[in-house]
């Protein structure tokens, strides 16, 4: 009986220890979510009194996808570039990650530099970056092998290299945080195993596969998760700024906006679990 | 870093070499080239080493850009012959670029937004953390899944019930629009956060919490004053990215703080239209240029780049030893 009483004790003090999150997350999450939910089927109206909403079914979903040609546009544009990035992304931050992990002189000194643009990775510096030209490759593209490349590729391959070249520097840019994930869990991996497929006689190359990939293949889930994340909430990205600015729109609205962040969040949700989904099977056939 | 295998591994091959009579300059140029275990040979070695270095450049370009042309006057700037290293040391631009960003005020609202929240969050993810990793109780799984469940839900989707939110309390343009999400635990990223201290509270060991429940201390003393101690480096971690990320946020910013508040970033997208509104009319009119703008953008991150050529040792070794990667 006492027993029983401790324990329940227990779990009550815990529970006050996770009360301030409780409360957030119904005040500031969970009902902003749903408030948002019912606005999206709403017109919004605010009137001097407060605002004013009118039922009207999901007239802002099919004026999204039928009568507002930006958002779908726009849409698909980032979708495309999100396809594109993240695996460079994490491709890139496991790349450097492992070079910072070799026994090398200066090791704090490159690692300041990966790790800069978390710090300035704010939206009107790298505008203002952008709008000098200086986040693609200095002239790349007058090197003679890079134009017969492009004019040797057609449409859709065309798009992703020009795409490539002119914002490297902005996609290499986002993988600090990654960079340091997989830093992380490379030293936390045991010497150990590697020395045992040594003498097994394993080559760099194959323990890299063997060891190393299966071994971090966790911290790529966390890591694709945290990319298109960030990749989506970010201030440059035109949805975020489509839906920013419908929202004060007197012919839209908070209602079409609304309606507008449902369905991002719902695309987001489905990119995540497919991009997941699929690393996670075959990770799971690879490795195990 | 010779380790042990390698060290057995070179003197069985000078052995080999020695019985054989092979050549011992060949065998000791081959060790050097390659190295004996694949990963520590001289070649391999200017790999790596150019490896970095390139792409460190490609990393750094923007930023030596940025620092190369705030310093050129317009004659510099028109010279085709000048390419990276300015004529004079001119420093007009950064004059102009601070009178433009209105720099002093400006960064002490900065502050003002940034700091608040991000002491708030730290505290608050410290607690929650603490909860989740040394309590057991019902329905502990759902809600850490909760909590997991809020990072990849975009602000955007909460932005506007929180902005009418805010409104109708008269809370917007106010810090409040920041600090209270992020006192209660649902600021920028505070999943990440309470992630980092729940790892960390995780390793803690038993043994202690018990040995002062003996002396007689209890729960919200032992996390006061043996857990929260010993997450120092956590504490750390949470803070400075807590502190970047409130300061890079525009977005959120713009629209919650409306014409009562400003940041640095949020100065710096209005950098053309406040520049115009200055400097045209005057008697001797002046064309914004490039330099001027890069100095405003430079002027605008300084106080980042100073805190973290303080802190970097800091944000690199925190992540190691905060466990942000789990075990």
């Amino acid at each position: 009986m006492k027993q029983l009483s401790l324990k329940k004790k227990k779990s009550l003090l815990g529970l006050s220890f996770l009360s301030p999150w409780i409360i957030g997350f119904l005040v500031f999450t969970a009902f902003p979510l749903l408030y948002s939910l019912f606005l999206s089927f709403q017109k919004v109206k605010i009137t001097p009194s407060g605002i004013k909403t009118e039922f009207i079914k999901f007239e802002n979903y099919t004026y999204a996808f039928t009568v507002d040609a930006e958002f779908t546009q726009i849409l698909l544009k980032f979708l495309r570039e999100l396809v594109i990035s993240t695996p460079i992304i994490i491709v890139f931050s496991l790349i450097i990650a492992l070079l910072l992990n070799q026994p090398i002189r200066m090791k704090g000194f490159f690692r300041t530099i990966f790790f800069l643009p978390v710090i300035i990775a704010s939206g009107p510096v790298i505008t203002d970056l952008m709008e000098q030209d200086v986040t693609s490759i200095p002239s790349i593209e007058n090197y003679a092998i890079f134009a017969m490349f492009l004019s040797n590729t057609d449409g859709f391959l065309n798009t992703i290299l020009t795409y490539l070249m002119d914002n490297l520097i902005i996609i290499l840019w986002y993988s600090g945080v990654q960079i340091l994930i997989f830093l992380a869990a490379l030293q936390k991996t045991d010497r150990q195993i590697y020395e045992a497929a040594k003498i097994d006689g394993a080559s760099n190359w194959e323990c890299f596969w063997k060891v190393t990939l299966p071994t971090l293949f966790p911290m790529i889930i966390v890591n694709l998760i945290y990319t298109i994340v960030t990749y989506s909430v970010f201030a440059l990205n035109p949805v975020v700024d489509h839906i920013q600015s419908s929202m004060f729109d007197i012919s839209t609205g908070f209602g079409y906006a609304s309606a507008l962040s449902w369905v991002y969040f719902v695309v987001i949700t489905i990119v995540l679990a497919i991009g997941v989904g699929t690393v996670a099977i075959r990770g799971n056939k690879k490795y195990t | 870093m010779e380790t042990k295998l390698a060290r057995v591994q070179k003197k069985r091959m000078k052995e080999y070499a020695a019985k054989v009579g092979m050549n011992d300059f060949s065998t000791k140029m081959k060790s050097f080239l390659l190295g004996v275990q694949g990963n520590n040979g001289f070649l391999f070695k200017v790999c790596v080493y150019s490896l970095l270095i390139g792409i460190g450049f490609v990393y750094l370009f923007p930023i030596i850009y940025m620092g190369s042309y705030s310093f050129k006057s317009l004659e510099d700037l028109l010279n085709p012959l000048v390419s990276w290293i300015p004529s004079t040391f001119y420093l007009d631009n950064y004059e102009v670029a601070y009178r433009v960003l209105d720099m002093l005020p400006t960064l002490m609202e900065t502050l003002y937004v940034t700091v608040i929240p991000s002491v708030a969050q730290t505290a608050v993810a410290a607690i929650i953390g603490y909860g989740f990793a040394r309590f057991e109780f019902p329905m502990k799984k759902v809600l850490f899944a909760l909590v997991l469940i809020t990072f990849i839900i975009p602000p955007q989707v909460l932005m506007i019930p929180r902005y009418v939110f805010f409104n109708e309390l008269e809370l917007v343009g106010s810090i409040f629009a920041f600090l209270l999400p992020a006192a209660f635990g649902q600021g920028l990223n505070s999943a990440i956060f309470i992630l980092i201290f729940y790892q960390f509270f995780r390793m803690m060991p038993k043994s202690l919490e018990e040995a002062a429940h003996l002396d007689g201390a209890g729960h919200f003393r032992i996390f006061l004053r043996i857990a929260l101690p010993m997450a120092v480096p956590a504490i750390i971690i949470s803070f400075l990215f807590s502190f970047v990320w409130y300061w890079n946020e525009t977005a959120l910013a713009s629209l919650y703080f409306g014409n009562e508040l400003t940041t640095l970033p949020i100065q710096l997208e209005k950098f053309n239209a406040t520049f115009d509104k200055l400097y045209t009319g005057d008697a001797e009119t002046q064309n914004i240029n490039e330099g001027i703008s890069m100095a405003g953008t430079m002027l605008s991150i300084l106080p980042l780049l100073i805190v973290y050529f303080f802190t970097q040792r800091w944000f690199v070794e925190g992540v190691d030893r905060s466990g942000i990667t789990g075990e």
